[in-house]
């Protein structure tokens, strides 16, 4: 459980393999014309839907937000919220008989995704845009070992010979700082604790050097001690690689440490974005202030907990208005028929809320 | 859990009350997808058809092939016509009173099996998951040494030596060699559902083992026992109606349908092909109706088809 | 792996002895009931006493614990044991031993149940791959309409009425006619042939595993969509694969650990079920060896014959327990 080699002084990415994607004329990605002054990813008002048996369900309704190179942005929000959904859409894998995306951009360096034929978008994963999932033991195929798991990525993606495949998988393990790296390589998922299985998917995402992780809560399945390794794992990685990162949680603890930037989303909305400080002194929006509230300290022994009161809405039947009203304490009645836009608050900062200066000054 | 599939339905969310929850008791829910479901109403009607020329063969054919005067030799193995559209079967009775009366025969034995088996099942079942360590490894072992034995051979050794051949032998055979699918099903089930908190919750508060299982354990186990008797009481008509056939089941002068098929058979292949066709035909569809309204009781109870 | 195989040998021993142990018992305990078949087979005209007891002698019936009803009769049990252990499982009722029987007529058996076998994993896998990637849609409903019409099906109805329209109406026709090639006649034959060993016993191969097919396209599909569903796949598609290696690599072994313990499972059913079909196509093979005992009540035959099926089947189940192992790396660490 030590992470040494990840704070060694050599960069990290020592072997500089012959990087064919970019030349190779039979390569699709080859073909698309990449804007390198457009941000990283930007999301344009993405709406998902999901068709269930008791009617339409808007999982993801009008979100947006930009990442930059180097950038960490946590989303953040309680289950349900629609949040890995938008990591899903992303990336392109949604199932698509019940979800479908009925809107919006996704932009990489300018080219949107949604576009993009399947044949071509298959390529842009994991080679440019990589997802980390909560529970590696269920996300890692147990009947293949982890290092043919990793290997595959070099085969299928870059032609890599087996035995090319199967040494750079072992490099990635070491990368990721799982001790005797060769030998645990021809284990099985099974066989590893979870601190070092999340290893082993954070190890299969920068596998192919992308630009850009999304990590869908890594960590909520893990000991706290372990977290904590995890995130620093992560955090320097990034760091080094000058990675994009999507940080998805519902730990307002864990996002506070990595974030540059925060998006706290609400039955399929994004309700407030921010820089994390701001987010955390001054909440804009009555649902974050709620979250930040409902956190409980140590000085407040003795007092009872504070909590959001009611339940998330039905995504089939969403309050009219704005979906956060019934359970909100600044609700005025305009807020039960006038959903709130993502206003534009000075300093960068959005705010879906139409009483955001009220929430701001409490 | 950060999972990407479609939200679960909850009551009313316009006015959320201090407990929303207004979920569908799971029986509510069961009965909500079985009357929505086209295949339960016909598999219904069919077991519905068939229990009542079961227990009131009267009422599908007036004479019983067994009634005095009812077979008459000159008719033997006459083909259907319009008059008879079964036509007769190789003692000239009836064709139609014939496996009509017959139902009767390999369904009753089923039914008894069943009830058998179940009880066995979730007994035996109950006791190995619940109570684990000694208890268990008995009963597994058991179950383990019953498994080994193939069903048909182990029913011939017993059936072969036993000169009676009558329904409760062939009942108390059928049950011997049919008990342990359902047992370790049940076993599996309990296991399952001895872990979730509130069988312990209900053992903190002092609840006695009788009391938890009746309550808890069984309730939440029961069913995918369901689901397997009534697949299971289809089987066991083929099963009974194969050792008949094989000569070990019912005898004659019984009329039941593996005899018909087991006279039937030779006289087919020189062109009566009505004596085999016509009870094969009888036995497929009493089976199949009660695999389908098995099916059609799996997709309502299991939870994952919501 | 290795470990895992030694495990399962040493675990198999006590299951092969209980289960004997019950086969055992339930001769016992029915002879017991009911009174020893050597007499049964005179009823009236009983020989002297000497000769009664001769044949009991030789069949293993003249030991006293045989009259109580209710006693296990071990020592009978371990005597047993000894005389299987060295390949001597009685003689049946004209003296023949039933080993000899058995092997002779072994090999028969074996290619009717590799026809079985082999036709309803391949078929029944391909089946059930093709219904669980076009799930709810016309070829998946085809697939389980005819699935379960299949199950419904007991072995001795779809083997009579194979045999009168296949074998009879189709096949003979063929048989007949000068333009159809002879093996396809034969593939369509109403009972075995000698002289096309493999070829006649298509028919009734595919009558046997008939039910098993059904079972294990359902089986397989089932598992193929649950599999599809799982996490993993989802993250062999983050990892930009092709759909084909997602479905054909990741999913598929992973769906076939199932199919492959049903298998295991319905060796025994197989046994049964060529009891059956022998019976009804004619075929010489160890199931009618026992089809015809019951006929002529030689009760040596058929528990002689049932003991030494069980022990084919247990090991069959060993072998197929071994192979699971290495499919799933999970099971060999337990």
């Amino acid at each position: 459980m030590l992470s040494t080699p990840v704070i060694a002084e050599e960069p990290l990415m020592s072997n500089v393999h012959s990087d064919t994607v970019g030349t190779d004329p039979r390569n699709p990605l080859a073909r698309l014309a990449f804007d390198e002054s457009a941000p990283l990813l930007e999301v344009e008002d993405l709406e998902v839907e999901f068709r269930t048996r008791d009617g339409v369900a808007h999982a993801v309704n009008k979100v947006s937000f930009t990442l930059e190179a180097g950038q960490t942005l946590g989303i953040l929000g309680e289950s349900g919220c629609g949040k890995s959904v938008t990591a899903q859409a992303i990336m392109g894998i949604l199932d698509t008989p019940p979800a479908r995306i009925t809107g919006g951009e996704v932009r990489y360096r300018g080219v949107d995704l949604l576009k993009l034929d399947e044949k071509v978008r298959r390529r842009v994963r994991a080679d440019r845009i990589a997802i980390i999932f909560q529970d590696a033991l269920s996300s890692l195929n147990p009947v293949f070992t982890v290092g043919w798991q990793l290997a595959e990525l070099f085969r299928q993606h870059r032609q890599m010979s087996r035995a090319d495949a199967r040494r750079r998988a072992v490099e990635m393990l070491e990368m990721v700082g799982i001790p005797a790296a060769k030998e645990r390589a021809g284990d099985f998922p099974h066989q590893f604790s979870g601190g070092m299985r999340q290893r082993v998917m954070i190890a299969m995402a920068l596998a192919l050097e992308p630009d850009i992780i999304i990590a869908d809560e890594p960590t909520t399945a893990l000991d706290v001690t372990v977290q904590a390794q995890v995130m620093d794992l992560l955090a320097t990685l990034q760091r080094e690689l000058q990675l994009g990162l999507i940080l998805i949680t519902h730990d307002m603890g864990v996002v506070a440490d990595v974030a540059d930037e925060i998006c706290v989303m609400y039955a399929g909305h994004a309700v407030e974005r921010a820089d994390v400080y701001d987010i955390y002194e001054r909440p804009a929006h009555p649902y974050t202030k709620a979250l930040l509230e409902s956190i409980p300290r140590i000085d407040q022994k003795g007092q009872s907990l504070t909590a959001i009161t009611g339940l998330p809405p039905v995504l089939v039947n969403p309050p009219p208005g704005c979906s956060f009203h019934p359970r909100c304490t600044f609700a005025r009645d305009r807020c039960t028929h006038d959903e709130p836009p993502l206003y534009e608050l000075p300093g960068g900062r959005r705010s879906a809320c139409h009483f955001w200066e009220e929430v701001l000054e409490s | 859990m950060s999972d990407a599939s479609p939200p679960p339905a909850a009551a009313d969310a316009e006015t959320p009350a201090p407990n929303a929850d207004q979920n569908r008791s799971l029986w509510g829910d069961v009965r909500y997808q079985l009357v929505r479901s086209p295949l339960f109403w016909i598999s219904s009607v069919m077991v519905l058809v068939i229990l009542t020329m079961a227990f009131v063969p009267q009422l599908w054919a007036s004479t019983p092939p067994t009634a005095r005067g009812a077979c008459d030799l000159l008719n033997a193995r006459e083909k259907p016509s319009a008059e008879h559209w079964f036509g007769y079967t190789a003692s000239g009775c009836d064709m139609w009173a014939s496996v009509v009366y017959g139902t009767g025969k390999s369904v009753i034995v089923a039914i008894l099996v069943t009830i058998g088996t179940v009880l066995l099942g979730v007994t035996l079942g109950t006791l190995a998951g619940y109570f684990g360590g000694f208890t268990d490894t008995v009963i597994s072992r058991i179950t383990d040494d019953f498994f080994g034995l193939p069903f048909i051979l182990g029913a011939l050794v017993f059936l072969a030596i036993f000169p009676d051949r009558n329904i409760w032998t062939i009942t108390l055979v059928l049950t011997l060699f049919g008990w342990t699918s359902l047992t370790r099903v049940m076993r599996g089930s309990v296991i399952a559902t001895k872990q979730a908190d509130y069988v312990d919750a209900a053992r903190a508060v002092g609840a006695g083992h009788f009391f938890i299982i009746r309550r808890h354990i069984i309730s939440n186990s029961i069913a995918p026992v369901v689901v397997l008797a009534t697949i299971g009481l289809g089987s066991f008509i083929g099963a009974e109606a194969t050792l008949t056939y094989l000569g070990v089941g019912y005898q004659r002068p019984t009329v039941s349908w593996g005899l018909l098929v087991a006279e039937g058979q030779n006289l087919a292949l020189a062109g009566f092909w009505h004596l085999l066709v016509i009870p094969a035909s009888f036995i497929v569809v009493t089976v199949l109706s009660f695999i389908l309204l098995g099916d059609a009781l799996r997709d309502a109870l299991d939870p994952r088809h919501r | 792996m290795g470990r895992y195989v030694a495990r399962r040998v040493l675990q198999f021993i006590p299951v092969i002895l209980g289960t004997l142990f019950l086969l055992h018992l339930l001769s016992t305990l029915t002879i017991q009931i009911v009174g020893d078949p050597v007499r049964a087979l005179f009823g009236e005209n009983a020989p002297p006493a000497s000769v009664i007891a001769q044949m009991q002698a030789d069949y293993n019936l003249d030991d006293p614990c045989l009259q109580q009803t209710g006693n296990p009769c071990l020592g009978l049990f371990v005597d047993r044991l000894g005389q299987y252990a060295q390949f001597d499982f009685g003689v049946n009722f004209r003296g023949r031993p039933i080993t000899e029987l058995f092997v002779e007529r072994f090999p028969v058996t074996v290619r009717l149940t590799v026809i079985a076998l082999v036709f309803e994993a391949v078929v029944g896998i391909l089946l059930g791959i093709l219904a669980g990637l076009r799930k709810d849609r016309f070829a998946d409903n085809l697939v389980r309409f005819s699935t379960v019409l299949l199950i419904a099906f007991p072995v001795f109805v779809f083997g009579t009425l194979a045999q009168l329209l296949l074998g009879l109406q189709v096949g003979l026709r063929i048989r007949e006619s000068s333009w159809a090639p002879d093996w396809l006649g034969q593939m369509l034959n109403v009972g075995y042939n000698a002289d096309y060993p493999w070829l006649s016993l298509t028919l009734p191969g595919l009558v046997l595993g008939a039910f098993s097919l059904a079972a294990i396209a359902r089986l397989t599909r089932t598992s193929l969509i649950e599999n599809l569903r799982s996490d993993y796949v989802r993250t062999a598609r983050a990892k930009g694969l092709t759909t084909r290696r997602v479905v054909g690599v990741h999913t598929l072994r992973n769906s076939l650990i199932p199919v492959v313990t049903y298998i295991g499972i319905d060796i025994g059913l197989l046994l049964g079920g060529a009891l059956v079909t022998e019976g009804i196509f004619n075929i010489p093979g160890v199931g009618q060896l026992v089809f015809l005992a019951i006929r002529a009540n030689d009760t040596p035959v058929i528990v002689g014959v049932v003991t030494l099926l069980t022990i084919v089947f247990l090991v069959a189940n060993l072998l197929v327990d071994i192979f699971y192992a290495a499919l799933d790396p999970r099971i060999r660490y337990e």
